[in-house]
């Protein structure tokens, strides 16, 4: 078996007993970007943000510099920056480790990132049911205020900065940007039609940064040790780490923080103490449950970096990969997330409100054993008017995966099919 | 009937305004704000709540009816709240809900005749690495086994 050499940029602490408090995280080297922080410029930052190519960790991979980039860093209105913690994507489970281990790492985080914006005011936006762990995260946050490392003159370098921690109330589509910031600007979480150009995103007509609570978690390392140190991580087109995370049938779920480009099976070997009770692997849901399943054999070609999983026609994702042992269903385990995908649905757009009703009723019915052959192309078919024809993508995520399911394990959904029907 | 923050919420309201840049932001605090103070949200609060945020009412009972964790409804006592999603559905979340169900007696959906206890199945905690998992009220009870959750209901009961 392949040994793993342990890889932390964001996990450094994680193991350290009351890191989540200041005085133990000072202790072990949080705030220490604050002085090189503030020798630098907007500019300048951003310009090693962007050569560190540190790449978005809350799912889409989009890199952090191009979209700071593209925030205008004049005065004239007030910019915001928008911390992504609604975590929902089934299979992900890693900011909640963050916020509750290392809040304060994600405090400095902000800090370097508002400064290189010219942002005033931060936003955590955290997931309704993490009550508990939004708690340590706010105590972090007093601390913080206390010690001066928020408010009005942080740090005495004369700069005001104030971080605001925003309850979600259960809807997993709030995680997609937009619809984050519709919410936080108090209506319903219902995603935006996404403009032809390039652009920031908008907070009551401000110009806004959405990022996911790791990639800003991952900022203060770049900006203390320099864009080529963190490019020591991983492979040349995905430099650095990703708390990749691992559930259903291994020994030892969790995560485990790991640099890119290692082979997934050694992966899951090495942390995850191989797949449970001695059985064998069936299929792997690599990137949290919107991307596309890969069947046993394509694990063994999988590496967790950005490029492989593309080139397997999947996609890296959040890096939550829900692990499946050669007894389970694929029938019941694509119905349980159309079940999902149907709940979470916003309904704006029909093909994906009544699209994702349909798949999950025929689901229903083939585990009824009440399906014809002809239900699974029917499937198919409304699969593809899902694909491209909506408002975020939510929709074409959704068809991927049944398509994924379907494609590859159609015998097992035809076993269910009832040709004596008429 | 009418709605009243109480005056420690009132005095938390004004903070808040200070907070966010318009006073529409608020929907989502106050609503939670509301729920605490009455353990549910009533129309009545809806209507005050409008008013602060300076919105039409039917714009804040949208927004009440889009979260799943606003509930518009009296519940039990405890709200025990079961994770239903693939990895909880992989690790047997469905022996534990069978368990649920034997010990308390009730269907998904329902209370007990007590008031104590409601039973909800929820989509993903995002808690996959510890699963099963379930949500009682704001407590993250994580690892259940059939026998696990039989003793956490006892000691509540
Ligand atoms: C349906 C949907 C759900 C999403 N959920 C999350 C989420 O829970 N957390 C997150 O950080 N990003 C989520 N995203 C991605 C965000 O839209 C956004 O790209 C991300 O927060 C940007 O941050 P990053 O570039 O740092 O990853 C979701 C996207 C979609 C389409
Ligand atoms: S694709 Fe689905 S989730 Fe996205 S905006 Fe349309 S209806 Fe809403
Ligand atoms: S599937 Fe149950 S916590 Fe994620």
């Amino acid at each position: 078996m392949i040994i793993l050499e342990d890889k932390k940029i964001v996990s450094s602490k994680f193991h350290i007993e009351n890191s989540h408090t200041l005085s133990v995280a000072k202790e072990h080297g949080t705030y220490s970007s604050i002085e090189r922080l503030f020798t630098l410029s907007s500019e300048e930052i951003i310009a090693i943000i962007k050569e560190s190519h540190l790449r978005g960790k809350g799912g889409g991979g989009a890199p952090a510099g191009n979209k700071w980039a593209l925030m205008p860093l004049g005065e004239l209105k007030p910019s915001f920056l928008a911390v992504n913690c609604d975590e929902s994507e089934p299979g992900t489970f890693k900011d909640r480790e963050i916020i509750s281990k290392d809040p304060h790492l994600l405090i400095e985080g902000i800090i370097c990132t508002c400064f290189a914006i010219k942002s005033h005011t931060a936003y955590i936006y955290v997931r309704g049911e993490y009550k508990e762990f939004s708690n340590i995260l706010q105590s972090a946050i007093d601390e913080a205020y206390e010690a001066g490392y928020l408010g009005e003159n942080i740090f005495n370098k004369g700069y005001k900065l104030d971080v605001i921690v925003h309850r979600g109330a259960g809807a997993y589509i709030c995680g997609e940007k937009s619809a984050l910031l519709e919410s936080l600007e108090g209506k319903r979480g219902h995603p935006r039609v996404k403009p032809h150009q390039q652009e920031c995103e908008w907070y009551f007509d401000n110009p806004t940064l959405v990022n996911n609570v790791e990639t800003i978690a991952s900022v203060p390392f770049i900006v203390k040790n320099g864009a080529d140190a963190y490019k020591e991580f991983g492979t040349s087109s995905s430099p650095g780490t990703l708390l990749f995370a691992m559930s259903g049938h291994v020994n030892k779920p969790g995560v485990y923080e790991s640099e890119f480009g290692i082979c997934m099976m050694d992966y899951i070997n090495h942390y995850g103490g191989g797949i449970k009770n001695g059985k064998k692997l069936k299929a792997i849901i690599p990137g949290g449950a919107s991307t596309k399943i890969l069947t046993a054999d394509e694990v063994g070609l999988a590496k967790l970096d950005y490029e492989t999983m593309k080139a397997l026609g999947s996609s890296l994702g959040t890096g939550g990969m829900i692990v499946m042992d050669e007894d389970t269903n694929m029938v019941e385990a694509l119905k349980n997330l159309l079940e999902f995908y149907h709940h979470e649905s916003c309904g704006q757009c029909t093909p994906c409100r009544e699209g994702t009703g349909w798949v999950d009723t025929i689901m229903q019915n083939l585990l009824d054993g009440v399906a014809r052959g002809e239900d699974i192309e029917k499937i198919l078919e409304i699969s593809k008017t899902m694909n491209g024809q909506t408002i975020c993508v939510f929709a074409p995520a959704v068809s991927d995966v049944i398509d994924g399911f379907i494609t590859k394990f159609r015998s097992e959904f035809e076993s269910y099919v009832r040709e004596d029907l008429t | 009937m009418s709605f009243n923050f109480n005056d420690d919420n009132l005095e938390k309201i004004e903070l808040l305004k200070s907070k966010y840049p318009k006073v529409q932001a608020l929907s989502l605090p106050l609503l939670w704000m509301a729920q605490y103070q009455d353990g549910f949200i009533s129309l009545e609060a809806i209507q005050e709540i409008a008013k602060i945020c300076e919105t039409p009412m039917m714009e804040i009972y949208k927004v009440s009816t889009f979260y799943s964790m606003f509930n518009l409804q009296k519940l039990g006592k405890y709200h025990i709240q079961l994770c239903k999603t693939l990895s909880c559905k992989l690790c047997n979340k469905d022996d534990v809900l069978k368990s649920i169900q034997n010990e308390l007696n009730i269907q998904v959906g329902e209370s007990t005749s007590d008031g104590l206890f409601t039973l909800s199945q929820v989509e993903c905690l995002g808690s996959c690495g510890t699963s099963p998992v379930m949500q009682l009220n704001e407590t993250y009870y994580e690892n259940l086994t059939p026998i696990s959750i039989v003793e956490i209901l006892k000691a509540l009961k």
